[in-house]
């Protein structure tokens, strides 16, 4: 138990680190960048003098910029600990937290599902083209092809094949407009006709990789002396292909937790193309109107909830790994 | 033996393939410009006395119909091979300069990030230590933080940005993962007998790393570089897409970002929103197929083929 434990500090203090770095780059960019931030932010204010001015003034105090950088630094890092990012200004005068608080829902329901089965399907496609040389030269073409594509790009593909051209799916927004948010399954069922295609445009792209990933996997393991060893003693190929599936799991999910952050800024850009309300939806708002505080706001939710995932795949990698319990613990 | 690999990598079908792709689409980024008629922006240029000027077509036009320009000199009618953008812009032009600026980078985005990565692995890998302890603890928390967010963060703030600067900031964020499997290699390296006598002989660190570890590595370093090359791509073209790209110029990002900006999908403009991300899909899967043919070609426990 003890070696789960040293493993899983030694993973959190890491997290901790980066979590520090991640909002020292935060605070520190505005601030060292060459040029005056507050005169790149209100350049698009040029042409209304009373408003710059006035936001001349909120900027200097929100950014601390008239008191030393070491006070600033301390009063950043206060403020966050209260939950405190700032006020967004393209939707003024709603704070950048109570924004993101109702983007991160929808976020989560497009990621949870397109991650967890993605995965699953992709590496029992990637399995079947590892043992089956026919059905591998048919399909790996479409994994690579599907792995390269951008994936806002796969979603425009799919926007346009069945959202416009076949018209099955909507390809805009997370509901219709007429209806109001609630558990009634009224709201539901045109929820998830909204929900498909971004889904299935994460879906997809994912799957590739997946698949790859465990096809060379099988190969490889296939081809290991343990696998030779068990076909000369004359088990079946399904306890050789089980033992190396079981093999080829493990880097899958280490996979999983390195893929994360390319999963996740996919998922942004894929809500650009169908005006999901998300975290993307937002941050692209937020770019597009120099809204500086709902971009840093956007920066720092994805990498905490990046940082969340990573621990919850650690947790994940000690109940499939029993080397883990032994290395930390020297096989007690 | 450097003769011998290529002669198995030349009987290598996957690779074959993936050069023919990768090949194509460097050949048709040098000398697709001159069969276009446009600027970079898809605009027609005409000369007035000393002046020039920007002119454009007709909007919306699907691919292969004639364009016509209004000029001083009267009208003058033009093909557009992939057709024209809302705003009258040919998209063949803005299509194969944004492909040359894709590759650019590819090139200097990728080129840089395997360099740090290579730089930083191998000192780390061969030092050990303390500089091992900190080195590895950078990487593994920038390994953490994704990259288009680091990217955004940065990208928000420098205000004109050029195609050469956003291949420097995707190759200073790109390179962990690179530093990583590095290090991992040069560990292993290290201990064969050729570095100890290397290290007898009284060469000096780097001599060791970039005369007798290195070149030990040359075909993985070109992998990786495949890899990172594909990767900065894919990057830059997120980065265009929610508007933090180039500032002045076109890429393949750029038109896509437009093409839904201005509903090209829910106008039925698939001219303008589906060739440019293609181009980038098909690209990338022709590096991918150069990279596995090759790992075929140095790791012959995963060829299939005779």
């Amino acid at each position: 138990m003890s070696g789960i434990k040293r493993y899983l500090t030694r993973k959190i203090v890491i997290y901790i680190l980066t979590f520090f770095f991640a909002v020292t780059i935060d605070w520190a960019i505005p601030r060292f960048m060459p040029g005056d931030p507050v005169a790149v932010l209100l350049s698009r204010f040029a042409t209304l003098p009373n408003v710059a001015e006035h936001l001349h003034s909120y900027f200097i105090q929100a950014f601390g910029l008239d008191k030393p950088l070491w006070e600033q630094y301390i009063s950043f890092w206060n403020a966050l600990l209260h939950g405190d990012l700032g006020i967004s200004i393209y939707y003024y005068p709603k704070p950048v937290a109570e924004i993101i608080k109702s983007a991160l829902p929808y976020d989560i329901a497009l990621l949870v599902p397109s991650i967890v089965l993605s995965w699953i399907v992709g590496n029992w496609l990637g399995a079947l083209a590892g043992k089956n040389r026919k059905l591998d030269s048919y399909l790996m073409p479409v994994f690579y092809f599907l792995t390269a594509s951008p994936y806002f790009w796969f979603a425009i593909v799919l926007a346009y094949l069945l959202g416009v051209k076949l018209d099955l799916f909507p390809v805009s927004g997370a509901y219709s407009y007429g209806i109001i948010p609630s558990l009634s399954w009224a709201f539901i069922k045109d929820f998830l006709h909204h929900w498909t295609l971004p889904f299935l445009s994460l879906f997809l792209v994912q799957l590739g990789g997946w698949a790859i990933g465990m096809r060379n996997m099988i190969i490889y393991e296939i081809e290991a002396d343990y696998a030779h060893y068990l076909e000369a003693l004359g088990s079946s190929e399904r306890l050789i292909l089980k033992h190396a599936f079981r093999n080829a799991m493990l880097p899958q999910v280490t996979g999983l937790a390195l893929q994360l952050g390319l999963i996740v800024a996919g998922a942004l850009t894929t809500e650009i193309v169908f005006s999901y309300p998300g975290i993307g939806y937002v941050l692209m708002q937020g770019i597009l109107n120099q809204d500086y505080f709902l971009i840093q706001g956007c920066f720092l939710m994805i990498i905490l909830n990046v940082l969340v995932a990573n621990f919850l795949i650690d947790l994940l990698y000690v109940v499939i790994d029993p080397r883990v319990k032994y290395s930390y613990t020297g096989g007690e | 033996m450097k003769g011998n690999t290529l002669r198995i990598a030349l009987k290598n079908n996957k690779f074959k393939i993936g050069v023919a792709i990768v090949g194509f689409f460097i050949i048709f980024a040098l000398i697709g410009p001159m069969f276009s008629k446009f600027d970079p922006l898809g605009y027609y240029v005409i000369k007035i006395g000393e002046r020039s000027a920007t002119k454009a077509s007709i909007a919306n036009l699907p691919p292969g119909e004639m364009g016509e320009i209004f000029t001083p000199q009267g009208v003058i009618k033009v093909k557009h091979y992939l057709g024209t953008d809302s705003f009258g812009r040919d998209l063949y032009s803005q299509l194969v300069h944004g492909l040359r600026s894709s590759l650019f980078v590819g090139l200097v985005g990728g080129g840089l990030a395997t360099l740090i990565g290579l730089l930083i692995g191998f000192v780390a890998g061969y030092k050990g230590g303390w500089v091992d302890e900190i080195l590895m603890m950078l990487t593994n928390i920038l390994l953490v933080i994704p990259t288009l967010a680091l990217l955004i963060i940065i990208a928000a703030y420098v205000t004109y940005r050029g195609v050469l600067i956003e291949s420097i900031i995707i190759g200073l964020t790109a390179w962990p993962w690179t530093a990583r499997a590095v290090r991992a290699q040069t560990l292993s390296l290290k201990e064969r007998e050729f570095v100890a006598l290397a290290k007898i002989a009284g060469m000096r660190d780097l001599a060791i790393i970039f005369g007798e570890i290195m070149p030990n590595m040359v075909s993985y370093v070109f992998m990786v570089f495949i890899l990172q090359f594909g990767g900065a791509i894919l990057a830059a073209v997120g980065l265009d897409f929610i508007g933090l790209g180039p500032t002045r110029g076109i890429s393949l990002g750029i038109i896509l970002q437009n093409a839904v900006l201005w509903n090209a999908i829910q106008l039925g403009y698939w001219w303008w929103a589906i060739p440019p991300g293609l181009v980038i899909a098909l690209l990338i899967t022709g590096l991918y197929f150069i990279n596995t043919g090759l790992d075929e070609v140095f790791n012959p426990r995963l060829r299939r083929e005779e």
